[in-house]
């Protein structure tokens, strides 16, 4: 598992891609962090849920190549043949988006530190909002994994896990007009309801339980796709 | 070598791979001996590269038993894998990274320890000859060097069984010959299997050869056997400057001459024939008798290998050239089930067609590519 993240995470920064992507989002989130500046507010979970919504566009591509550009490279053949089990293979892929969103989520403290040093923050907020942050960024990557691991087009696997996350995203707003069972199924797969508390700075259990479950439902059905084209084809 | 039974390394019982309606190995069964070099034989599409991505644990049978080592793939997947080292058709090669990075990476997957690891990348890339390629990025590689990479990459970890599909595709006559000998040598340490459609590297490197067509083994034996049995013609190209039908009865009136084709004419006074003729008598010099007593210039003579189509023919048809256009259709069809590899598609739709003229056109064409693409590298 180790070797394949290693790898990953390497290729990440090898490639334009990860340097691209974080350089994106810290020009976007600092537009936002404007709006503090301008109006003098230690108040940074507005602009942390405006850092999510982008999300919504980096994650596809963060995570479009991890396993579509194996397949198409041949490249998956030299993983599923050695002695290192499908589960480890993806398990150290997804480990390897994460860490780069880490590494991204990392460079954007920058602007809490900046507010710190100079306001007064509510520091529970700040810590709930970034906690919320990264685990619904993990929630994220796993659906883009699993995309991912649906074709060998990286195009493709990156416009199925935007439809996938906008979906997910509007599930609340789509549940507000809805009554009854529907309204609360739609609850149930919103990702953005759980986040609500977080930025609230409320840490409650269920939704970091809710969170990681939803994390591993997505990459066990990735393992479960790759294990089922061994079966059935070539 | 813990998990060897008897001298069998790998037993493959009643392997059956369905696709859908088609089956694209059906009820193969083989065994092969530690330390032998088994040649895998057979057109586009009969099954070669399904067969040794089953055996290398890629894809799953629908049907049989594959045992490495004495080890079931199925239920032993790790212990099966850690013994074998696979070099696909495609070289699995990431070429965003250096041969080195590459390696080691390798390395990493099949679980070669940190101590022998410096040792084993510095043998492995003396013995593949890219030492002097390690700080290149895979991608700025010619195609014969990627090759290489991918057979280093397959060597890593020392795995009892090696399993390398068409090894020798897009290599120079220089680097074929040297991969030929890399691959006997490796024989004499571990167990092989090697795909190719080449007949003249089954009879160079291996000791036994499986021919499979549509699934299924229509052969196996040694080359030597496999020759004797199916190789009793040898074929001759004639360029003769004279009357065409004049000069194809006196062909034909030669003793030991089975058959005489008008291949092609060149202009009105020179004329391309197909000869062929029984394999123990040599009817090159009668020829050049005859010919000259009517003084008709032999322009020259060639001789043509015996292909993998005839023998396969042979194997096949037992020597029925009227089934050979059947053969044709039949293949293409076989084709589109494994469309997943338009290099071989395109090929084997020349195949069928083309004589063996044309086919040793061909190899030599993409040998000159390869060789240019080195004089790059370098």
């Amino acid at each position: 598992m180790l070797a394949v993240f290693k790898r990953e995470f390497k290729a990440y920064f090898n490639s334009p891609i990860a340097y691209i992507l974080i350089g994106l989002f810290m020009l976007l989130s600092s537009y936002f962090f404007l709006s503090n500046l301008s109006t003098q507010s230690a108040d940074f979970n507005n602009n942390l849920s405006s850092m999510s919504f982008l999300l919504l566009f980096i994650v596809p591509i963060l995570t479009m190549r991890i396993i579509a550009e194996e397949r198409k490279n041949g490249t998956e053949v030299m993983l599923i043949t050695s002695p290192v089990s499908v589960s480890k293979i993806v398990m150290g892929k997804y480990l390897a988006s994460v860490s780069v969103f880490l590494v991204m989520t990392a460079v954007s403290f920058i602007f809490p530190i900046i507010i710190i040093i100079f306001g007064q923050p509510a520091m529970a907020k700040l810590i709930g909002g970034y906690v919320g942050f990264i685990l619904l960024g993990c929630a994220f990557i796993a659906i883009g994994v699993f995309a991912s691991s649906l074709t060998e087009s990286q195009v493709v696997a990156a416009v199925i896990s935007f439809v996938i996350l906008l979906t997910m995203w509007i599930m609340d707003f789509l549940s507000s007009f809805t009554s009854g069972l529907l309204a609360k199924v739609l609850d149930w797969f919103s990702l953005y309801a759980r986040y609500v508390d977080f930025s609230e700075g409320i840490l409650s259990l269920s939704p970091i339980i809710y969170y990681l479950s939803f994390c591993f439902i997505f990459v066990f059905l990735t393992i479960r796709i790759i294990e089922k084209r061994r079966w059935s084809q070539g | 070598m813990k998990g060897a039974r008897g001298n069998n390394m790998i037993e493959i019982v009643n392997l059956t791979k369905n696709y859908g309606q088609i089956k694209a190995v059906d009820n193969l069964n083989f065994t092969v001996e530690k330390g032998e070099i088994l040649g895998f034989l057979g057109p586009n599409g009969a099954g070669k590269t399904t067969t040794m991505n089953i055996i290398t644990g890629y894809i799953s049978s629908s049907e049989g038993t594959v045992k490495v080592c004495g080890y079931d793939i199925l239920e032993n997947p790790g212990e099966v894998k850690k013994r074998i080292g696979y070099l696909p058709e495609q070289p699995p090669l990431y070429m965003d990274m250096t041969v080195k990075d590459y390696l080691n990476f390798a390395c990493d997957l099949k679980r070669v320890d940190k101590k022998n690891r410096k040792s084993q990348i510095y043998d492995i890339m003396e013995l593949v000859k890219i030492t002097h390629v390690k700080d290149r990025l895979i991608k700025n590689l010619s195609k014969g060097y990627k090759q290489r990479v991918g057979l280093a990459q397959a060597l890593v970890g020392a795995p009892e069984v090696l399993i390398l599909d068409e090894p020798t595709v897009g290599l120079d006559p220089q680097q074929i010959i040297e991969i030929r000998k890399l691959i006997k040598a490796l024989g004499k340490e571990h167990t092989i299997i090697l795909s190719t459609h080449i007949l003249p590297e089954v009879s160079a490197v291996c000791d036994r050869v499986v021919i499979i067509n549509k699934g299924k083994i229509a052969a196996i034996d040694t080359p030597e056997n496999l020759n004797r049995k199916y190789g009793n013609t040898s074929k001759f190209n004639i360029r003769v400057s004279g009357p065409k039908n004049a000069i194809k009865d006196i062909l034909s009136g030669i003793y030991g001459v089975k058959k005489v084709e008008v291949r092609s004419e060149m202009d009105s006074n020179v004329t391309d024939f197909l000869v062929e003729a029984e394999k123990d008598i040599d009817v090159r010099k009668p020829i050049f008798f005859e010919l000259a007593k009517k003084e008709y210039p032999i322009l020259e003579v060639k001789s043509v290998e015996m292909s993998l189509e005839d023998i396969f023919i042979h194997v096949v048809n037992d020597g029925k050239e009227e089934v050979k256009e059947e053969n044709k259709e039949d293949q293409e069809n076989s084709d589109t089930v494994e469309n997943s590899n338009p290099s071989e598609d395109s090929a084997s739709q020349e195949l069928p067609a083309s004589e063996d003229a044309e086919l040793s056109e061909k190899e030599t064409g993409s040998e000159k590519e390869a060789d240019t693409d080195d004089k790059e590298v370098e």
